[in-house]
């Protein structure tokens, strides 16, 4: 992006083109108007002013937060780009900043490359990138860096893209997910399955109009929440692809332990559990982008359920199940019925069945 | 046994065999449309979606199932154009938006999925859409529940009756297990109180020494099945004169084929298939836990040669497979899954 800085005047509106054509990619005037106009408009801040190849960050403003740096980073190929309750600008940076949130990390700076498929309409980028300006804004954090490729058409789908994070650790925070103990309560903090459902239903292929929206959202803020209520959390995670059922399952891994969950206690909306049932789906096992899993202390489980029921974005919180004792690991699921069943990994995607 | 595959998922899904008495032993039947395709039939339907010009539609669940070659997914992986449908009205509409391409949809299933491929057919008949054809798997249950109960070595002493195929099919058909065999039939519902309520009025038949075929899904099975559905597979198709399945060999009258009338509806005269047999491979046993003579566990090959990942028999590839659905819910294996 360097060089841009010194074009000056005004950013905005500078492509006149409807579409995006090779030439954005090719280092030349063009592709300097397409990242002004699109990202630079968007993204505006003192960090990513220089235009530099590189964003400059303060050593001694990070260390005042913390002990450690947190690092991480994702790639984003969602389709269709656009659906309720979210786009593929939102996901990229929430995505990135829950990475970061449930390792404890204070997120701060993100970066963002955009592969961009020959003939994307420079509108749709435009709305793209306000949508991230937006989530970042809403996280309290900022897009410092960034680049562009353009593909031949056909070589992507559209737009691809990918952000890369970091955050500070506070000193003394220790989160890991071998840490987990026998007698701990899994925690959520609302209905899962949102997401996955709303992005099958998106695609348009199922004649479905379910009325679902996408639970995408940044979650440092109520990790941040939580935290300060309650340092005793052992461990976390966001389910997204894989679902709830995965990061069970994960957690069980590591800490070598047998999770026991409650079907009866399991939070999903009534519109989530009929799309499911109508296609033979579990939604344990959907993404989700603004989903939490905790595992905590019995002792902490209230004074954390409490602090996350007092943030927007926990105000459905629940306990789902408890950490029954140091075993094979695996998770197990007490049924309505009170039979028990096993909760495995999946082994591709979920398939929809024939009847 | 229960001969229904939606059956036995609830019946792992909510893990009620764990909650019967030890003298009750659940046999996972048949009734699994995809686990029963054997393999020379994935093979013609992948020559099938090959073809240039093809879009070929499927159901989820077949698109894993592995043929000698190739399965559906691998075939796409290679370029072939296969795409998941819901409906049969769904690969219809791609034939509309597509009149350059031939679209095929892989007609699978038992009497349930029969009626709506039927009628989308009349349909595609009705607006003469010439480039949609179906590729017809569809198999009927009740000669495949009798050729189980000639096996000589049945040790099944109650059957829980499809409900989805009851509700096409009405009760009658059942009614020679009970007459001939002497085994009680209850159909069943899906939620798991009804599958308790349809073993406890097999129990009780056995108790009382009688065996009839009774209704426990009367809310939405009638005893006649639905006229319009079954006018509409009549008009459609016929039987073949046998058809094969995997694991249980080739049966009676167990399959239908398109009536010569719509003869350009279907897929397999319409690209002549290469249709060879291909014997199950020697190590799997799908046939007799099939049958129920071995449970999943006891098969040579589950859990080791043959996994969800690498599925030998088609009983481990769709959630409703007896031995999938084991493998997933029941934990008879050793753990494999790395964090």
């Amino acid at each position: 992006m360097n060089a841009i800085a010194r074009i000056g005047g005004r950013r905005r509106d500078r492509v006149q083109v409807d579409k995006v054509t090779l030439a954005h990619g090719s280092g030349g005037k063009a592709m300097k108007d397409l990242i002004d106009d699109v990202f630079v408009s968007a993204f505006d801040n003192p960090i990513l002013a220089p235009l530099d190849d590189h964003a400059s960050i303060d050593l001694a403003e990070l260390a005042a937060q913390g002990d450690r740096l947190a690092f991480t980073t994702d790639g984003f190929v969602v389709d269709p780009l656009f659906f309720p309750g979210g786009d593929i600008g939102k996901l990229a940076v929430c995505g990135t900043v829950n990475d970061l949130a449930v390792g404890g990390a204070t997120p701060l700076y993100l970066s963002c490359a955009a592969i961009i498929e020959e003939g994307c309409p420079v509108e749709l980028l435009r709305r793209v990138a306000r949508s991230m300006a937006d989530a970042a804004r809403e996280a309290g954090v900022r897009i410092v860096t960034g680049d562009t490729k353009i593909v031949p058409h056909g070589l992507c789908d559209k737009l691809y893209l990918t952000t890369s994070g970091v955050g500070v650790i506070q000193a003394g925070l220790s989160l890991d997910a071998r840490s987990v103990e026998p007698g701990d309560v899994v925690l959520v903090n609302g209905p899962f399955g949102d997401h996955g459902a709303t992005i099958l239903a998106a695609r348009g292929d199922l004649a479905l109009d379910a009325p679902i929206a996408s639970d995408c959202a940044p979650l440092n803020g109520l990790i941040a929440a939580m935290l300060a209520a309650n340092r005793g959390i052992r461990f976390m995670r966001d389910a997204t692809r894989g679902g709830v059922a995965t990061v069970l399952n994960e957690i069980a891994d590591s800490s070598s332990v047998e999770i026991v969950i409650d079907e009866s206690a399991l939070p999903v909306r009534e519109e989530t559990k009929g799309f499911c049932e109508l296609l033979g789906l579990d939604p344990l096992y959907l993404a989700n982008e603004g989903k939490l899993v905790v595992v905590a202390p019995a002792g902490s489980a209230d004074a954390l359920l409490a602090a996350m029921r007092s943030h927007p974005l926990g105000a459905e919180a629940c306990a789902i199940g408890r950490v029954g004792g140091f075993r094979e690991p695996r998770v197990m699921m007490r049924t309505s019925l009170g039979g028990m069943r096993i909760v495995d990994m999946l082994i591709g995607d979920q398939l929809p069945r024939i009847c | 046994m229960e001969v229904c595959g939606g059956h036995t998922h609830s019946m792992f899904r909510y893990g009620l065999e764990g909650m019967l008495p030890g003298s009750i032993e659940l046999v996972h039947g048949p009734g699994c449309p995809v686990c029963v395709l054997p393999t020379g039939r994935i093979d013609d339907a992948v020559a099938i979606a090959e073809r240039p010009g093809v879009i070929f539609t499927t159901f989820g669940d077949a698109i894993r199932v592995p043929g000698s070659r190739k399965s559906l997914l691998q075939a796409k992986a290679d370029g072939a154009d296969i795409r998941i449908v819901y409906s049969p009205m769904d690969a219809l509409s791609l034939a509309h938006a597509n009149p350059g391409r031939e679209v095929v949809f892989f007609g699978l299933g038992f009497e349930t999925t029969m009626p709506s491929t039927a009628l989308t057919v009349l349909e595609a008949e009705r607006a003469a859409v010439g480039n949609f054809s179906v590729f017809c798997n569809h198999i009927t249950i009740v000669p495949t529940i009798k050729a189980i109960l000639d096996s000589p070595d049945l040790r099944i002493d109650g059957f829980l009756g499809p409900g989805h195929v009851s509700m096409v099919i009405g009760t009658a058909p059942y009614a020679f297990v009970a007459r001939h065999y002497r085994r009680p039939l209850v159909v069943s519902g899906f939620e798991p109180i009804d599958i308790l309520q349809s073993i406890w009025m097999v129990l009780r038949q056995i108790a009382e020494g009688r065996a009839d075929v009774e209704n426990q899904y009367s809310r939405i099975v009638p005893e006649d099945g639905n006229a319009p559905a079954l006018t509409a597979i009549g008009s459609v198709y016929e039987l073949r004169e046998f058809f094969e399945w995997r694991g249980l060999g080739s049966i009676d009258h167990s399959g239908i084929r398109f009536r010569d009338t719509y003869a350009r509806f279907d897929a397999e005269r319409r690209f002549a298939v290469p249709n060879v047999r291909i014997a199950d491979p020697k190590s799997c046993q799908c046939g007799e836990v099939l049958k129920g003579v071995l449970r999943p566990p006891q098969c040579k090959v589950f859990g080791t040669a043959c996994t969800p990942e690498t599925p030998l028999g088609a009983l481990m590839v769709s959630s409703e497979g007896a031995c999938a659905a084991h493998y997933r819910y029941s934990g008879a294996r050793p753990r494999q899954v790395a964090a």
